[in-house]
């Protein structure tokens, strides 16, 4: 498995001033293969979306790096940064309505790319944009349109349309369903599978609706408090969660059938994700967890291979230590 | 249940009358019948709801789902008097609590109905509460109001409301501002702000679309608990058809403001009637969903609300559409015990395929 993209130890924080700092995201890496899409999962506040960001250099780096085909990526990015990796690297955001320039035409909206980029003809872009747009869905006509004139559908294949249209390799989706309808989400995912096929992209896809993230992508990673705490095969996270919160996630994602839904075994969770300023040792869900013992307020546990291989799983949590398997007989 | 001197319109017999699932094992606490509801726009008058009719039985939680823009939050925000009007108008229907069309009459035996009979609680806690007044004072105020307690003692009526609603620490919470809640914690003191008057009716219009799955099961969790304790029904809005499975006695399947489809939770999900239905039910993965079946969107867009369609309202996205549905807008047919659906599908008449389409999964 040869990796396309890789995050080693990616750490992001936020001061606060007066010694106080967030810790958005801590101490992650991740490895997304070639034409691999690999869904990342987590409350709000988990920091999902921070990571995706700094991954495409909308954030700088506290510490750590990113690799893209084996480049190291810049820890902060120049305007001639951008401009160099925008061509290999985009990001679909989750807000159609505040995402697209609301006094740029849709044209202009999908055409700044090419035109930034590309150096063609004004005809050449204006094809190009055309083109676009009938892929994703809409007509070329749209191009003359403004933002306000469409609906959150069509918005976000105009975000869609923006995002692939230099034809990158790598893609962040930061919740690009989410504030759609449940009969258009599934028309979105439908476009971004075929265009995907199409041109061998490489996602990274961030949502929490947890259903959809195992079906659209092949590895699932589970994030919580700035940490990962759980990675490995969609439908083994999904159906055969090991980690604690993930066990919690998946037992609180409600399924539409009735019938397993009447049958369903809760675990209740308690509280909510606390504050990621000034974290303590430890476990970061030791204050949640069901199944906590007295190493994990005070030792932060590793995430570990569980498995190896095309189905690796990694885990976060002291329970799955050998030692502490010896300890639990 | 339904009054002669209230027959619902002209349709009445095959439209009206009835609404979802008012069936066996509960009589109808709220039965709203035939409602139309318009709203005059720049840009001409929109047909926002169109003859719906639904009714929650006692003890019972009744969801009613839909796409935005389908009519669900302004079916019920109608009927309880907070949509401003104008621009908005009631051109027809009823609205029964316990047999008084409460569109027409607020007070009940000199108590009003909103926020006393029927509570309500909304998407966004953080709007609907009051940003300069204590949380505490704010559950009071419905108590003052609705059941002339002193200020102290609605204050500490308050104080227990918000703490069956697990708020840790409720008298500290209660002298505190919204701003100093978290989501969820301000959706319990909104469920509490609605219970306070122990309403027969709870309408809960998408109370946990804002929230995390994990808070969303705690808030889910909560309004089952305070049902059982108080035996009130619930009217549930939601788009989410996994919350639908988790909640719901009844459904009531809403699509350009029409109920399309009605029933208890198994015949809707398990014996769909309407080719929305399946729609939705195909656009969303599940257990059983796996790459291989693959989703299936609805292709399209729901219609103009400005100008409605005179046919079907899905005719336009229908996959089994027929030339009848385009000008002919469907009946509602009983296509088993308290099952209804408008598809022009189940007419003797239709092809043979239909019955195929909508033999459901063996129980």
């Amino acid at each position: 498995m040869s990796a396309l993209v890789e995050a080693r130890g990616v750490t992001k924080h936020f001061p606060l001033g007066r010694g106080r700092t967030v810790h958005a995201v801590d101490d992650v890496s991740l490895t997304i293969a070639a034409q691999e899409i690999v869904g990342l999962v987590g409350e709000s506040g988990s920091g999902k979306s921070t990571f995706g960001k700094t991954l495409v250099g909308l954030h700088d780096k506290t510490a750590g790096d990113v690799y893209l085909e084996g480049e190291k990526l810049p820890t902060r990015y120049t305007a001639a940064d951008y401009r160099r990796y925008a061509r290999r690297m985009q990001m679909i955001f989750q807000d159609p309505y505040s995402s697209l320039n609301p006094r740029m035409t849709v044209g202009e909206i999908i055409g700044e790319g090419p035109r930034l980029h590309g150096g063609g003809s004004g005809a050449t872009a204006r094809e190009e944009v055309g083109r676009w747009l009938e892929r994703v869905g809409l007509d070329r006509g749209h191009a003359a349109r403004y933002p306000h004139e469409l609906s959150g559908g069509q918005r976000q294949r105009v975000g869609i349309a923006r995002a692939l249209v230099l034809e990158p390799t790598f893609v962040v989706c930061d919740e690009p369903i989410s504030a759609l309808d449940v009969s258009v989400q599934a028309q979105i995912v439908r476009l971004l599978g075929e265009i995907k096929a199409d041109l061998g992209l490489t996602l990274l896809f961030i949502a929490h609706d947890l259903s959809m993230v195992r079906y659209v992508s092949d590895r699932m990673a589970v994030m919580y408090l700035g940490s990962l705490v759980e990675v490995g095969r969609s439908d083994d996270v999904y159906f055969r969660p090991l980690h604690p919160y993930t066990k919690i996630l998946v037992a609180s994602n409600p399924e539409p059938d009735p019938r397993s839904e009447r049958q369903r075994a809760t675990i209740p969770i308690a509280g909510e994700i606390p504050s990621p300023v000034n974290i303590r040792a430890g476990c970061r869900f030791a204050t949640r967890c069901p199944e906590v013992m007295a190493v994990c307020r005070t030792v932060t546990p590793e995430l570990r291979a569980m498995t190896d291989g095309a189905d690796e799983r990694r885990v976060a949590c002291h329970l799955y230590e050998p030692a502490s398997e010896m300890r639990r007989v | 249940m339904t009054t002669s001197k209230d027959a619902a319109g002209d349709t009445a017999g095959v439209a009206a009358g009835g609404g979802a699932g008012g069936g066996p094992g509960g009589a109808a606490v709220l039965d709203v019948a035939d409602l139309h509801v318009e709203f005059d726009t720049h840009g001409g008058i929109v047909k926002a709801v169109r003859g719906a009719s639904f009714s929650v039985r006692q003890g019972k939680t009744l969801a009613i789902v839909g796409e935005s823009g389908c009519g669900k939050s302004v079916s019920v925000q109608s009927i309880m008097g907070l949509i401003p009007m104008p621009p908005g108008r009631i051109t027809r229907g009823v609205a029964r609590l316990d047999g008084i069309d409460i569109i027409k009459q607020k007070i009940i035996n000199g108590e009003e109905v909103r926020g006393n009979r029927v509570g309500m609680i909304f998407q966004d806690p953080m709007s609907a509460l009051n940003p300069t007044m204590r949380v505490g004072d704010q559950i009071a105020e419905t108590l003052q109001v609705h059941r002339g307690l002193s200020k102290r003692h609605a204050f500490a009526r308050a104080v227990e409301v918000l703490a069956t609603t697990h708020i840790p620490e409720a008298d500290a919470r209660a002298k505190q501002y919204p701003f100093a809640f978290s989501g969820g914690m301000l959706q319990r003191a909104m469920i509490a702000m609605a219970i306070a008057c122990e309403p027969d009716v709870l309408i809960a219009d998408e109370p946990t679309t804002a929230l995390d799955v994990t808070i969303q099961a705690q808030i889910l969790d909560l309004l089952e608990e305070l049902q059982r304790k108080n035996g009130m029904a619930i009217v549930l809005i939601t788009h989410d058809l996994g919350v639908v499975a988790r909640m719901a006695d009844d459904v009531a399947v809403m699509y350009a403001g029409e109920i399309v489809e009605s029933g208890s939770v198994d015949d809707v999900f398990y014996r769909s009637a309407h080719p929305y239905t399946m729609g939705l039910k195909a656009a969303m993965p599940s257990y059983a969903t796996s790459k291989a079946i693959g989703l299936r969107p609805i292709e399209g867009t729901p219609p103009d609300l400005f100008d409605p369609p005179a046919g079907c309202g899905y005719f336009a996205r229908c996959p089994h559409a027929m030339r009848l549905c385009d000008p002919h807008s469907p009946h509602r047919f009983e296509v088993g015990p308290e099952h209804h659906a408008r598809c022009w599908l189940h007419h003797p008449s239709a092809p043979r395929g239909a019955a195929e389409l909508y033999r459901g999964e063996p129980v």
